[in-house]
């Protein structure tokens, strides 16, 4: 197995490489150019000829990428042309918010989504059945920055019983899971985050769980006389691979940010980063931040590979 | 003829200094309010603190002026007059009798900066010196690029003597100092303490401001705390803290604000504003030099032709787009507001759709086709996307055929800096304006500012405005300036240079707890006399 995740680590390399290339070109066809952002309306030709050879940006595109890159490798992934600061501190701040309130959405829609999804898969076609599919279907259907706002007009405005923006009192610096003065202002965002995964897994849940009840061993399993118990571990055992492989999916979604969740409740996140940095065409930020979120993709996905093996014996990783 | 000092570093730390130097202010006055004010603003990240500031005037507006000042300042102690400058770290400036080129700026006596470090001719000429020469041991290229539109003409500086001196230009300038009011003075200590390193002087940095820096979260929040021992005791901040936070979109500051996380916000959204009253927050609105046009390709295509031009300005139905704003702003009849002094007697397009029709008729363009540039977003455009769908419905019942090329708010810049020479694709751009400063109005409407290196986008041309303008610019009699902006505003208008539909009434809001404030007739707004209960 080690040799197996060594090997994933090594594929990770070309798949960086590949991602930064990508993302530079785009960036670079795309309308707008970062020096409009760092100079005032009415600065001359000259001075904008300047403030480009400042910044470097009066060299080839190709040469500017290959700089990039060299620092890239030593951990320096430049200076933001909006904040001047440290691209890896903006974005490893950013990251770390927004794996706070990711993961434990996904904790949350994951035990809420094992729990509805086994229900549904043992009472198919039944009121019950019914409900949870039906709690799925809005999981995945309503808009979640919609759904922000709900909450937020009940939560925060009517009933004032939760904060409506931001991460704590003094901001992301002073954020403590151990605190419940600051854990409050992670709920909304939180539970607004794992409505997708909740509706997604929920789904998988019940098409694996039904999958397996419907296998032989099952009924075997219940002539043999064990418990309606046992028989639940049995199928989601068994079902468990996939709901990892689809949880992990997620994960890796909500941890590239959502701009619109994390704009609703100005949750210094990824996704705020990231528009910020494409609105201000801020190419080393934007630069940063997927490089950052492709290898963090492609690390949890290999994650769930070997988590899955660890549950599955049947996976053979050579 | 320029020389450079160099600066003892204090020992001190900003906000101990601030400590020393209180006891004197807090013993002959009264003792000054509490309370912290929180703001929300409209920017998506915080303002950048260490000298120049980003994110546009609401940077200058919350941080610049907070933490710094400059050698001109805005008088912004009133709501009902147009702002002016007045004395800021300069006690009164002058231009040499015996050249025209060179102003002579008398310094403020016994302002420190916040790190203790004096206020001096050194101070000012290390400062001035910093940004416009590369090989300056305290040059960036932030702060360069930043203040690049008001230091450009700057040719020169020169120390005269302890608290005297003067800065030449490369030209005959008299609207000179409205360009200084935005270029605000660090401290050369904290500066150099720092090792002229501009992220190292952001941990602790240093200016002459209201405010001292307390502490920041990098894109969250900033905290400042009130300078006691200010410069200016009229100013002396009525709260002892201010939270500044970066909060881009609207529904989230008026949920802030009713939930009761913050004190005051910026610009809540028309829809909100009876929602926002009805839960008993404040809600003002005022005046401002902003306006919302259409500035108009002139060198080729359909408005080159004055006819078409004017066809649009009848066509346009100002009071109905005031209504669809709920009332947030006001109709624009030019590039300035009706109650600022230069706005003069100019003709006024009434909504007359068939004189527009007729216009277009006369001019060989029924129906006339037209492209126009819009974004969906912007710093002072308002509602875009609902203002230039009204707009359309209305040039399209006057005989217009409005094509919209729909284009992201940088795109826009670029297409603005680059002008219409540049974009012939465009025959028209919405790009709002702020026409704050006499240099303004000048910069958008004379030929020899045509863009790149000015703000007339479009090549706006006439001959008469641009002797009069020509003539303000190497005038240095304030009323005779006045007068002679005055008289090419109505030629202007009069000549349809661009499409004047409406000025923003720039709203905020503010919970019940708070009081105090005067909201001026600008961008720039003075919090300090605001107190929370």
């Amino acid at each position: 197995m080690w040799i197996y995740a060594a090997k994933r680590v090594l594929y990770a390399i070309p798949i960086a490489l590949g991602v930064s290339v990508i993302c530079f070109s785009l960036v670079y066809l795309a309308p707008g150019d970062p020096i409009q952002s760092l100079i005032p309306p009415d600065a001359s030709a000259e001075d904008i000829a300047a403030i480009r050879r400042l910044y470097g940006f009066d060299k080839p595109v190709v040469f500017q990428y290959f700089d990039w890159l060299a620092r890239a490798v030593t951990g320096d992934l430049g200076i933001s042309l909006q904040s001047n600061r440290p691209v890896l501190d903006e974005v490893t701040r950013a990251f770390g918010n927004t794996l706070a309130i990711a993961v434990a959405a996904v904790i949350l829609a994951f035990v809420l989504a094992t729990f509805l999804g086994t229900l549904a898969a043992f009472n198919l076609g039944r009121p019950v059945d019914k409900i949870a599919t039906s709690i799925s279907t809005l999981g995945v259907s309503i808009p979640n920055y919609w759904m922000g706002i709900v909450l937020v007009i009940l939560f925060s405005v009517q009933w004032r019983l939760l904060p409506a923006t931001g991460m704590g009192g003094q901001g992301s610096d002073g954020f403590n899971w151990f605190e419940w003065e600051q854990v409050r202002y992670a709920i909304l965002p939180m539970v607004t985050m794992a409505m997708i995964p909740l509706g997604v897994v929920t789904r998988s849940t019940r098409s694996a769980v039904a999958d397996t009840l419907s296998q032989d061993y099952v009924q075997l399993l219940r002539a043999k006389g064990l418990g309606e118990g046992r028989v639940v571990w049995h199928a989601l055992r068994n079902a468990l691979p996939q709901m990892l492989a689809v949880m992990g999916l997620q994960l890796g979604y909500l941890i590239g940010g959502s701009i619109l969740i994390e704009t609703v409740f100005n949750w210094p996140g990824t996704g705020l980063v990231m528009s910020r940095a494409i609105l201000t065409r801020d190419i080393p930020l934007l630069q940063g931040t997927i490089l950052i979120l492709a290898l963090s993709f492609v690390a949890i996905n290999l994650i769930v590979d070997l988590l899955q093996t660890l549950v599955d014996p049947r996976i053979k990783r050579s | 003829m320029t020389r450079m000092h160099r600066f003892r570093a204090p020992l001190i730390p900003s906000a101990l200094a601030a400590l020393l130097i209180a006891p004197a202010a807090l013993a002959t006055g009264p003792a000054l309010p509490g309370g912290t004010l929180t703001v929300a603003m409209t920017v998506s990240d915080v303002p950048d603190w260490a000298g120049m500031p980003d994110q546009g005037f609401e940077g200058h507006r919350f941080v610049g002026y907070s933490l710094y000042d400059g050698l001109v300042s805005w008088d912004l102690s009133t709501s009902d007059q147009e702002v002016d400058i007045i004395p800021g770290l300069a006690d009164a400036w002058a231009i040499d009798p015996e050249n025209p080129n060179r102003w002579i700026f008398d310094l403020r006596e016994g302002v420190s900066f916040h790190d203790g470090c004096a206020w001096n001719a050194d101070a000012a000429v290390w400062n001035y010196q910093r940004l416009i020469d590369e090989a300056h041991s305290g040059f960036n290229p932030v702060d360069f690029a930043r203040a690049r539109s008001r230091t450009s003409t700057i040719a020169e500086v020169e120390p005269i003597d302890e608290m005297r001196f003067a800065l030449h230009t490369k030209e005959v300038e008299s609207l000179f100092p409205y360009n200084l009011v935005y270029v605000l003075m660090v401290s050369p200590c904290a500066y150099e303490a720092a090792g002229n390193d501009r992220a190292a002087y952001s941990a602790s940095p240093s200016g002459t401001g209201p405010y001292l820096f307390g502490r920041a979260v990098p894109g969250e929040r900033l905290e400042l705390v009130r300078n006691e021992a200010y410069w200016n005791p009229d100013r002396i901040p009525q709260h002892e803290r201010l939270v500044l936070l970066p909060m881009p979109e609207a529904t989230t500051r008026a949920a802030a604000l009713l939930s009761g996380q913050v004190d005051f916000i910026e610009a809540p959204s028309p829809d909100m504003i009876p929602a926002l009253e009805g839960a008993g927050m404040t809600v003002v609105l005022n005046e401002y030099p902003h306006y919302w046009p259409y500035r108009l390709n002139v060198l080729e295509g359909p408005f080159a032709d004055v006819r078409v031009r004017q066809a649009a300005n009848y066509a346009i139905n100002r009071d109905e787009m005031v209504a669809l704003l709920n009332n947030t702003a006001t109709p624009a009849f030019g590039a300035h507001t009706t109650n600022q002094r230069n706005f003069g007697d100019p003709y006024r397009f009434s909504h007359d759709p068939d004189k527009a029709r007729a216009l277009l008729e006369d001019a060989g363009c029924l129906p006339c086709d037209v492209t126009i540039g819009i974004s969906p977003a912007g710093s002072g455009q308002m509602q875009p996307l609902p203002m230039n769908e009204l707009m359309q419905a209305h040039l399209s019942a006057a005989g217009f055929n409005i094509k919209f090329e729909v284009i992201d708010w940088n795109t826009m810049i670029g297409v603005f800096i680059r002008g219409a020479v540049a974009h012939p694709e465009y025959h028209a751009i919405n790009f709002s304006s702020a026409s704050m400063e006499p240099l303004q109005f000048v910069k958008s409407f004379m030929k020899k500012f045509q863009t790149p290196g000015g703000s007339n986008w479009g090549g706006y041309y006439h001959p008469e405005a641009e002797k009069l303008l020509a003539a303000a610019l190497e005038s240095f009699d304030a009323d005779e300036q006045d007068s002679l902006i005055r008289q090419a505003h109505e030629l202007v208008v009069e000549d349809a240079a661009q499409i004047f539909v409406v000025s923003d009434l720039n709203p905020r809001a503010m919970a019940p707890n708070v009081k105090g404030f005067i909201q001026a007739q600008s961008w720039f707004q003075d919090i300090t006399p605001i107190t929370v209960d």
